[in-house]
């Protein structure tokens, strides 16, 4: 039944999983970020993850509008924000109905017993209310009127109108949490000081709610025990809490300060990829140009221009919008320019689950162009290390001239890990293949002996005037050429270069075992549950276990089969209909299993393990 | 930029060494001419010139000019521009397009290069069909028009560049016949001049898919008397016997014969191109009878690039980060120890 290696002994848990839910209005997400940037300074990992509606303001109460923000904190390694949860926070019956599947039996569920209104029950579909028909029974039920408690700690705080103070009642929920996980106030109080500079009302209101709260848990008989949950043993060094999207953006920040190139921006917003875009935004002071295009098109292609201007050059989207730049990406791999694109997967195909989770634009990016036109691909695994490839992605593209395309999805995008911070002197270097002054008999095709990228030349070098383009190549000279041979020739060298990128790629290291029975494969977001469930089959005494997770997708790392053939089986999980698994088929006589959800959600620990463990018998 | 350059280039440092394909007497050799004679004149380092194409025979450009040049992808040059243009606004950044190019699939491209106003000359080479497809209906073609995918007559009315593109904020718009090359290299000279985006509509035959598309005013025998070339500041004359203008009756512009009905050139309107409202340029767009040609709006205006570089260094000013470790190590960090 339980996920995590949680033992329930409620004063001294290892970790703990809470779901905040409620009208998209209600906070949620604030709430649970809240909560988890207090345990991650208070030194538990902590792992999240935001589960919200597509519409903005959904009809309020209906069972579509729930949002809900995950945390999964302990004071051990905590890989993935975990599937059942300890503890439900319910602001309305919609949330409770829409997520009491997820709550481990005999665990607690606070409730807003002022929202279990007759109207907001009708809107959940409840035919009779739960809190009093004994559907719950299995659970340990807080019931509070957070509404009306909230609105009483707040009668004599002046210049508040109603609004306000119905929505502050997610502070009561918080402050709740914090006294049973034994966290102090400290830091909320901050943010409200920091974000409500100008309106004082509000940082009294919220903090009367928030303290209200806390008092409120502290005395009531209704909460047994407070847990503790202690620091986690973590690496020494600096931390901050970054959201994947946040990590990409600085990934490119840092990439760009080490190789002197101003970075651009060229991005038309889309779900969940935008925030990438507002990052960027914030941070002209380095000297980074966003750009808001008109569409996707013009995303890549404003994009592919900045790049023969001599700016480090990236786009940024997801799978519909990756799909519509799939004829300049050709484009930027003919004229063997630098470019990164960013493709925050989300569900597809169309526009598909756009909130929601899901790996099926593998093949996409790998084959979605006209012609012979193969790319780099890489994929960051964790929200910390999006920070890591896109730095890679950077450093890729520069060093090889051919396009790097960076996949992370919407799971590891939204969600946020404790990152220990990197500074960019401590970063690998970064040797663009830039070159300043006309060499005798210089030709725009002449290529690096070892890598084959050839040089670029940028605009406003004196002496280097040649022009590109989307025809095919003389091999020598860049003249447009319809020569047979020559074509093939073209055709074969654009492959050799992004093959020889193994050369500047590591290889792959399995986990757990060098080889055994079972290899299970994974590629990209999906690292931290796969991880944890590997972990949890080892633990429970399996040892002939082993989990490779690929970053590098195109090219495969040298080593690959040598990994896959020290194991009997070897197992894809990915969350598609067995996209990685295929590529692999393709590359390598071996047989592959497949462990396969598309349902727009992460995989979950138990039907992992239960996978492995059918497997390792 | 306008940079002074000491040595002197000619029209020949302008020109590659490739071999100009186009099909014989196209006007297109004409604008490359055109281009190629004006480009000395600017006061450009040929190292800071770009010329970015889309798809179609005019793409086909950037080869022939030994500056720097893209030939990219079919409508999308104006949006490379723009990121070549924001990547390095010292830069001349050209736009070579065509009619199908820049209106059909690159149309979107088109009128948001022109409503943003970045620092771009755009020539436009309008020859209302599709020529490297060899001969279908382009969105400029006339109703009517028998083409090969249009055997019994186009049925989709055409699209005015000039219209289209003020009605998309353009500040700078001048046509000009595909046959008139010396008023076509002042034109450029004044392109480049201008901040902003210069969208120039050249007239051009094709004279394979839809040869004398223009004759009725670019005809030499008839050209003086069916054209008035507009200068900013001068009245608009045109005729043989510079004896015909323009005056406004109205709402409308009516064409009026000096020394009849007591016209006196005094009552004929002055062009000002450089007015903000753009009224009476759309109108003189519109005209069929004269065709106007020459710079008809140039109006001076903010560009992007001065809006975002401006931008840039107001931040940067304010800024309390200066370096990638400033952003990184501020705000809610913690230690583990």
């Amino acid at each position: 039944m339980t996920t995590t290696q949680i033992k329930h002994h409620p004063e001294t848990l290892e970790a703990v999983i809470i779901r905040f839910v409620g009208d998209s209005g209600d906070g949620m997400q604030l709430t649970g970020t809240q909560f988890s940037d207090t345990s991650a300074m208070f030194g538990n990992d902590i792992a999240t993850f935001p589960n919200y509606p597509a519409e903005i303001r959904a009809p309020q109460g209906s069972l579509y509008g729930v949002s809900g923000f995950q945390v999964h904190i302990g004071s051990v390694e905590i890989s993935t924000p975990g599937d059942e949860v300890d503890l439900l926070v319910a602001m309305n019956p919609a949330g409770l109905k829409t997520n009491l599947h997820a709550v481990k039996p005999g665990h607690t569920i606070i409730v807003d017993t002022d929202a279990f209104t007759k109207k907001n029950l009708e809107k959940a579909q409840y035919e009779s209310n739960p809190l009093e028909d004994g559907s719950l029974d299995n659970y340990r039920v807080i019931e509070v009127t957070m509404t009306s408690l909230t609105k009483e700690a707040l009668k004599d705080v002046e210049g508040l109108d109603n609004k306000s103070i119905t929505r502050s009642k997610n502070m009561f929920a918080l402050g709740m949490v914090y006294w049973m996980y034994d966290r102090s106030t400290d830091h909320t109080i901050e943010f409200f000081k920091k974000k409500f500079q100008s309106k004082p009302a509000l940082i009294e209101a919220n903090t009367k709610v928030l303290n209200t709260g806390y008092y409120f848990a502290e005395t009531l008989e209704l909460i047994p025990n407070a847990y503790a949950i202690a620091p986690a043993k973590m690496e020494a060094g600096t931390y901050r809490i970054i959201m994947g999207n946040t990590a990409t953006a600085w990934g490119f920040l840092a990439a760009s300060e080490k190789c002197g190139l101003d970075l651009f921006l060229g991005s038309y917003p889309i779900t969940p990829a935008s925030d990438i875009l507002h990052e960027l935004a914030k941070h002209q002071h380095f000297g980074v140009k966003t750009f808001q295009a008109e569409d996707e098109i013009a995303g890549i292609t404003s994009a592919i221009g900045a790049s023969f201007g001599g700016n480090l050059a990236l786009t940024t989207t997801s799978g519909p919008g990756l799909a519509l730049k799939g004829e300049a990406l050709g484009l930027a791999m003919m004229i063997e320019m630098p470019l990164v694109v960013v493709n925050v997967q989300r569900g597809g195909p169309s526009t598909g689950l756009p909130t929601k989770t899901e790996q099926s634009d593998l093949l996409q990016t790998l084959y979605g162009r006209n012609g012979e036109s193969p790319v780099i691909v890489i994929a960051a695994s964790t929200p910390a290390n999006c920070f890591d490839f896109a730095y890679e992605a950077a450093k890729l593209t520069l060093e090889h001239m051919t396009p790097v395309v960076l996949l992370t999805d919407g799971y590891i995008a939204n969600g946020s890990a404790p990152w220990k911070i990197k500074s960019v002197k401590d970063m690998p270097e970064i040797k663009s293949k830039i070159i300043r002054e006309a060499k005798e008999n210089w030709h725009p095709y002449d290529r690096d002996d070892t890598t084959l990228a050839r040089f670029w030349a940028i605009p406003g070098t004196p002496g280097l005037e040649h022009r590109v383009g989307g025809l095919e190549k003389d091999r020598v000279s860049g003249n447009v050429s319809y020569v047979p041979d020559n074509h093939e020739y073209m055709v074969n060298i654009r492959a050799e270069k992004i093959k020889r990128v193994q050369d500047a790629i590591p290889e792959l290291k399995p986990e757990f075992v060098d080889s055994g029975d079972l290899l299970v494969v994974g590629w990209g977001g999906t690292y931290g549950s796969i991880y944890s469930a590997v972990k949890h089959v080892t633990e429970e005494g399996v040892d002939t276990i082993g989990l490779a997770h690929f970053n590098y997708i195109n090219p495969l790392p040298k080593n690959t089969l040598d990994v896959l053939k020290r194991f009997k089986k070897v197992l894809v999980c990915e969350l598609n209909n067995g996209q990685f698994a295929k590529v692999l088929k393709q590359h390598f006589d071996i047989e592959i299993l497949q462990f396969n959800k598309i349902q727009g959600l992460p995989f979950g620990n138990e039907e992992l393990v239960q996978k492995f463990k059918q497997l390792v018998k | 930029m306008e940079t002074t350059v000491d040595n002197k280039y000619t029209f020949k440092d302008f020109a590659s060494d490739q071999e100009v394909r186009w099909c014989p007497g196209c006007d297109d050799y004409v604008i490359l001419r055109a281009m190629q004679k004006a480009l000395p004149e600017m006061g450009v380092k040929k190292e800071d010139v770009v010329f970015i194409s889309g798809i179609g025979c005019s793409s086909r450009f950037p080869y022939y000019m030994d500056t720097y040049g893209m030939h990219s992808i079919h409508g999308r040059a104006p949006a490379i521009a723009t990121g070549t243009k924001l990547a390095n606004p010292d830069l001349s950044v050209w736009v070579i397009t065509g009619d199908g190019d820049s209106m059909a699939i690159g149309g979107n491209h088109f009128i948001h290069a022109l409503r943003r106003n970045v620092d771009l000359n755009i020539v436009l080479f309008n020859n209302e069909i599709y020529g490297l497809t060899k001969g279908q209906f382009s969105p400029t073609s006339l109703v009517g028009q028998k083409t090969k995918s249009s055997p019994y007559g186009n049925t989709q009315p055409p699209f005015s560049a000039g219209e289209l593109a003020i009605g998309a904020q353009a500040r700078f718009f001048a046509r000009i016949g595909g046959n008139t090359p010396k008023e076509m290299t002042q034109i450029f000279i004044e392109s480049e001049k201008f901040k902003g985006t210069s969208l120039i509509e050249v007239l051009q035959n094709c004279p394979i898919f839809n040869d004398g598309c223009y004759d009725e005013f670019t005809d030499k025998a008839v050209r003086e008397d069916r054209q008035l070339y507009v200068e900013h500041g001068k009245p608009m004359i045109f005729g043989k016997e510079k004896d015909k203008g323009l005056v406004l009756n109205g709402l409308k512009l009516e064409v009026v014969t000096i020394g009849e009905d007591g016209v006196t050139e005094e009552d004929i309107l002055v062009h000002d191109a450089k007015e903000q409202d753009p009224t009476l340029h759309q109108m003189l767009v519109r005209l069929h009878y004269p065709k106007v040609t020459g710079i008809i709006r140039s109006f001076d205006d903010v560009t992007l690039e001065e809006r975002k570089n401006d931008q840039i260094e107001q931040v940067k000013s304010n800024s309390k980060f200066s370096v990638t470790d400033d952003l990184f190590f501020s705000g809610d960090i913690y230690e583990v120890e």
